[in-house]
């Protein structure tokens, strides 16, 4: 018979029993404590990823390693934890290659929805692109190592049925990866190897034939917050003053596909109310090349692949009062950044010299005096100017963007729907 | 060396001892050695390579017929690493990280094996050589390729022991006689013994400073059988070489140490954990256990105490800094990747193989043997009053006299300064990285728990030295000795590293330090052991105590630009295909 004890958690006084984790009973009383690498049959907890960092009895200590013992005095929502913690899953973001709208997993990613439920916009930390394999060679699976987290849950949880570890820790310190085993993984059978792709936070193991799961608005994370009440994202981005004169905004489509400018479109007839409160200056919409003047707000869309990318990002700073970047490509680099891992000539050589498609006798490298000339990576665009807010998506939905500017201008007070707050 | 048979690991304790059979066989570890592992153990490949991969002496591919280690801590550095490499490069064919064409020789950078107070050193097939530069560079490789054996034109270490306190106060570093604390051990019971070990207020010196006592009691108390004793001689801190200093002069207080704690908790084995860094150490630690067994102060009935029986053997490391960690080391002697445990229990409940084991420094243990050879009173002689007892340091860089001092707690970091004749310090970094830095204005302070304590490592830098270069190899060496488990440590050294950068290159602002600042706290909060958690340490202290220093690389003309990046940089490959 296990003891009744009592814990408080954010002042809440909660009756449980002893020695039980921490993250299920807060779970179980309605307080959601994030969490990732936590896996509840997995015991001793793992303790890897530190998302679910909390104050336990004064110190800050991971949830998913602490028993409940009377008494216990935990702080799940304080300000500097919510910062904590958030950072910790923004560090995840930068380290890995983290492309949602291209991986099998979104929307059913435990990583994606950290990052929903704690409103991660943008990472605060430089994006290392570092060059990662994508693992061809098991019999059953594809291991893609730009997604890992390094949780590991697959190495502890998949085993073959004579016990051997099909997944391994490989090196140490930011060159750990994890390897897998391909004897080993043969032996799994596909309802092991299916465990263990849904195992997996991210999409880092992905089971040959059965990845794709459910059309976008149906997966697991896409509509609501597993928080009792919905997180309020942005509520914070007031900046405009009170005044409702005429504001001008200018807009452009860097290295970026105009998904988010047709996005911008899609407030349809609100347009109509939005044309009497703002100016166009330049920006595709309107097809005005050149600024006429200071604005208000510019929204980017798109990172920086080429000169002509750098120069009309500084212009944009310095004609605007705010500068906005929306959708994933302009906050990071976004799909475009996929080539930062391969060496600049291998992606030309490629594109241009040893394509399929390349005309008999037209190998060549474009280049001269009018075009512009490529980066070696693409760029995020605060790697180039200082840039104010970020908006999420690819591309953030109508109503996302015009919260935003809207609030951005006017100081409205607004918030996001979960729903709306998406990266791909 | 035996047959290929006996090289197979019966046991998963074993596999670190097998892997280095093998690899000191061929050379480095081949593929048939790591199928032959994972078939005597019953474990898949993965996981052996996943051991094997974690450690930085252990080669899967060729490392030359002389495997060179070239250290890079940040007192090679300041004593001029860059022209010995480059001495090292020039003279071999080979290029840092790989082979001559000839295969002969291999060249790798290491982390700090012990030798700051004759720096830059490397070791030669784990043989060592020291105060090297581009002469004596030449003339070791022209040896070596007429055939000499690095054992034969190694260097003898010196250990330049330049203080000792007064007669009455010296507790390490006075005349020992073999067996003289272990004489007295029958006068006690195991109780009796933890009472003089705790009234001598005796505390872990690899810089944690728990009550040694009190730790053996814990030990002791658990009711689970066999226990364990392990010694841990993998100082990796850099900057510190005390204990290989402790091992070479006094092996035989160490092994007594050891024997006390068996006696005291109940256990009769023994396990000395020595870093890969220190193999040519291990003939004289054969030698001192071989020489306690004829004593018969190991062995059966050891001391004369019947019933107590006590075996030591040593485990060799294979490279890796984190594995100083308790139960990181554990991990590692049980032939695992040395990656910390969580903190669920102490090892003196659940330590080597689950079973209740005593985790000490060298130096504690040394400390054990004396106090009970010279008695409590003695030990609460000596020291400050609040924390009576010596401290053996390591000083290195900017002063005439580097080497070993055995200083009274309570001791000012002026006088150190005095006593090693560093001329003109400018800071100190104390305990090494993941400590603390020192300004000059704080000199007075005293050398002690509650005030500054020390694990071992004395490291002064004069005006000359850049501070951020000094942080810049810090983080380097956190960078890659990080275990890589947790994300804080594993993804926030790389990215305070990247930061450093640009604040080296000049195109920092303010809120960059900011930046740093704050994500230096998030890895100490969130961090899963104390590498992570003081990885940021130094640095965070460097910026509040260098503001002037900081400053200096700060840009203040910001104009809304991110000005580390650079466009004729960033379109330098393009051109350079295109023209």
């Amino acid at each position: 018979m296990t003891k009744k004890i009592t814990i408080t958690i954010d002042g809440q006084k909660i009756e449980t029993e002893e020695g039980r984790n921490l993250v299920t009973v807060a779970q179980e009383k309605g307080i959601f404590i994030p969490s990732l690498c936590y896996y509840e049959h997995i015991d001793p907890p793992l303790g890897t990823c530190r998302v679910c960092t909390c104050n336990i009895n004064g110190r800050p200590g991971p949830a998913c390693m602490a028993k409940t013992a009377e008494g216990m005095e935990v702080e799940v929502y304080k300000p500097e934890l919510e910062n904590t913690r958030k950072a910790i899953v923004e560090m995840m973001f930068s380290e890995g290659n983290h492309f949602c709208p291209a991986c099998e997993k979104s929307g059913n990613c435990d990583l994606q929805h950290m990052g929903y439920e704690m409103g991660v916009a943008h990472s605060r930390f430089p994006h290392l692109f570092k060059d990662r394999l994508i693992d061809f060679n098991p019999k059953r699976m594809v291991i893609e190592h730009n997604r890992c987290v390094k949780c590991r849950r697959c190495v502890e949880e998949v085993l073959t049925d004579d016990k051997k570890q099909v997944f391994s820790f490989q090196n140490r310190g930011n060159e750990t990866v994890v390897g897998i085993d391909y004897v080993q993984e043969a032996k799994l059978s596909e309802a092991q190897a299916l465990a263990a792709m849904n195992i997996c936070p991210t999409g880092a193991i992905l089971v040959r034939g059965k990845s794709m799961a459910k059309p976008f608005g149906d997966r697991r994370f896409d509509m609501t917050s597993v928080r009792k009440e919905e997180p309020k994202i942005f509520a914070q981005m007031t900046k405009g003053n009170d005044s409702f004169e005429k504001k001008t905004i200018a807009t452009i489509s860097l290295a970026g596909c105009f998904g988010c400018h047709m996005s911008m479109l899609d407030i349809d007839l609100g347009l109509l109310d939005l044309i009497e409160l703002v100016d166009f200056d330049k920006s595709p919409l309107n097809d005005i090349k050149e600024f006429s003047k200071n604005c208000d707000i510019g929204l980017i869309e798109g990172g920086c692949c080429n000169s002509e990318n750098i120069e009309v990002l500084r212009e944009f700073r310095k004609k605007c009062d705010l500068l906005v970047t929306v959708g994933e490509c302009a906050i990071w680099g976004g799909l475009p950044a996929m080539r930062n891992t391969i060496p600049l000539g291998e992606c030309l050589e490629e594109a241009y010299l040893n394509c399929l498609t390349c005309e008999t006798g037209e190998y060549i490298i474009p280049h001269g005096e009018e075009l512009p000339k490529i980066l070696d990576k693409v760029y995020a665009c605060n790697e180039i100017v200082e840039i104010d807010y970020h908006i999420p998506g690819c591309p953030p939905t109508a109503n996302h963007i015009w919260k935003a500017v809207k609030n951005l201008l006017w100081g409205e007070q607004f918030s996001i729907l979960y729903s709306e707050f998406k990266y791909d | 060396m035996g047959t290929e048979n006996n090289l197979q690991p019966k046991k998963r304790t074993e596999l670190l001892n097998c892997l280095w059979a093998f690899q000191n066989q061929h050379g480095y570890i081949r593929d048939e050695d790591v199928a032959a592992c994972s078939q005597a153990l019953g474990m898949s490949q993965v996981e052996i390579e996943g051991v094997l991969s974690f450690y930085h002496f252990f080669h899967r591919q060729p490392a030359g017929q002389f495997t060179i280690y070239l250290n890079n801590s940040i007192i090679s550095e300041c004593k001029g690493f860059e022209r010995v490499k480059e001495a090292f490069e020039k003279e071999t064919g080979a290029t840092f990280g790989g082979l001559d064409p000839s295969r002969q020789f291999g060249l790798f950078e290491t982390a700090c094996i012990g030798l700051s107070d004759q720096e830059p050193a490397c070791l030669i097939n784990f043989y060592p050589f020291t105060n090297l530069n581009t002469l004596k560079v030449k003339s070791i490789i022209a040896q070596l390729k007429q055939g000499a054996d690095p054992a034969d034109i190694c260097d003898e270490v010196p250990d330049n022991l330049r203080h000792v306190p007064q007669a009455d106060k010296a507790i390490y570093f006075r005349p020992y006689h073999p067996g003289a604390a272990l004489q007295k051990l029958k006068d006690f019971s195991p109780e009796s013994l933890i009472e003089e070990i705790t009234r001598s207020k005796i505390s872990g010196m690899g810089g944690a400073f728990y009550p040694t006592g009190k730790k053996w009691e814990l030990c002791r108390q658990q009711p689970a059988s066999p226990k364990y004793i392990a010694c841990n001689a993998d100082e990796g801190e850099p900057g510190t070489f005390k204990d290989r200093v402790i091992m070479n002069a006094l092996p035989g207080l160490m092994l007594e140490g050891m024997i006390i704690a068996g006696y005291a908790v109940g256990s009769a084995h023994g396990i000395i954990y020595l870093r890969a860094e220190y193999t040519w150490l291990k003939p004289k630690l054969d030698m001192a256990i071989d020489q306690f067994y004829r004593m018969n102060l190991l062995g059966k009935n050891v001391a004369g105490i019947n019933g107590f029986d006590f075996d030591i053997h040593i485990q060799l490391g294979a490279g890796s800094y984190v594995c100083g960690q308790e139960t990181a080391m554990l991990n590692s002697m049980e032939g695992k990747r040395g990656e910390p445990r969580t903190r669920q229990f102490f090892p003196t409940e659940k330590g080597y193989l689950g079973l209740p084991t005593v985790v000490n420094n060298v130096e504690t243990f040394c400390a054990a043997a004396r106090a009970l050879e010279l008695g409590a009173d003695y030990f609460l002689n000596t020291g400050h009053p609040d924390f009576p007892g010596t401290k053996v340091l390591s000083i290195s860089g900017d002063c005439r006299l580097p080497g070993i001092y055995e200083i009274e707690w309570g001791t000012s970091v002026k006088e150190v300064l005095e006593l090693c004749q560093a001329d003109d310090p400018h800071f100190i970094q104390l305990s090494g990285p993941s400590g603390e830095c020192i300004s000059m204005k704080e000199i007075d302070r005293k050398i002690m728990k509650g005030d500054l304590p020390c694990g071992g490592s004395f490291m002064i830098f004069n005006k000359h030295r850049d501070l951020l270069d000094i942080m810049m190899n810090f983080t380097e060496f956190f960078k890659s000795e990080s275990c890589g488990v947790c994300t804080p440590c594993r993804a926030g050294n790389f990215i305070v590293q990247r930061k450093l950068e640009k604040i080296a290159k000049g195109l920092a602002y303010t809120t960059d330090f900011d930046d740093l600042r704050e994500w230096g706290k998030i890895m100490r909060m969130t961090s899963r052991c104390g590498l992570g958690k003081a990885a940021t340490q130094s640095l965070l202290m460097a910026l509040d105590k260098f503001p002037d220093y900081f400053n200096s690389k700060v840009d203040n003309q910001k104009e809304g630009l991110n000005k580390e990046f650079d466009l004729d940089r960033a379109v330098a490959e393009y051109e350079r295909f295109t023209n």
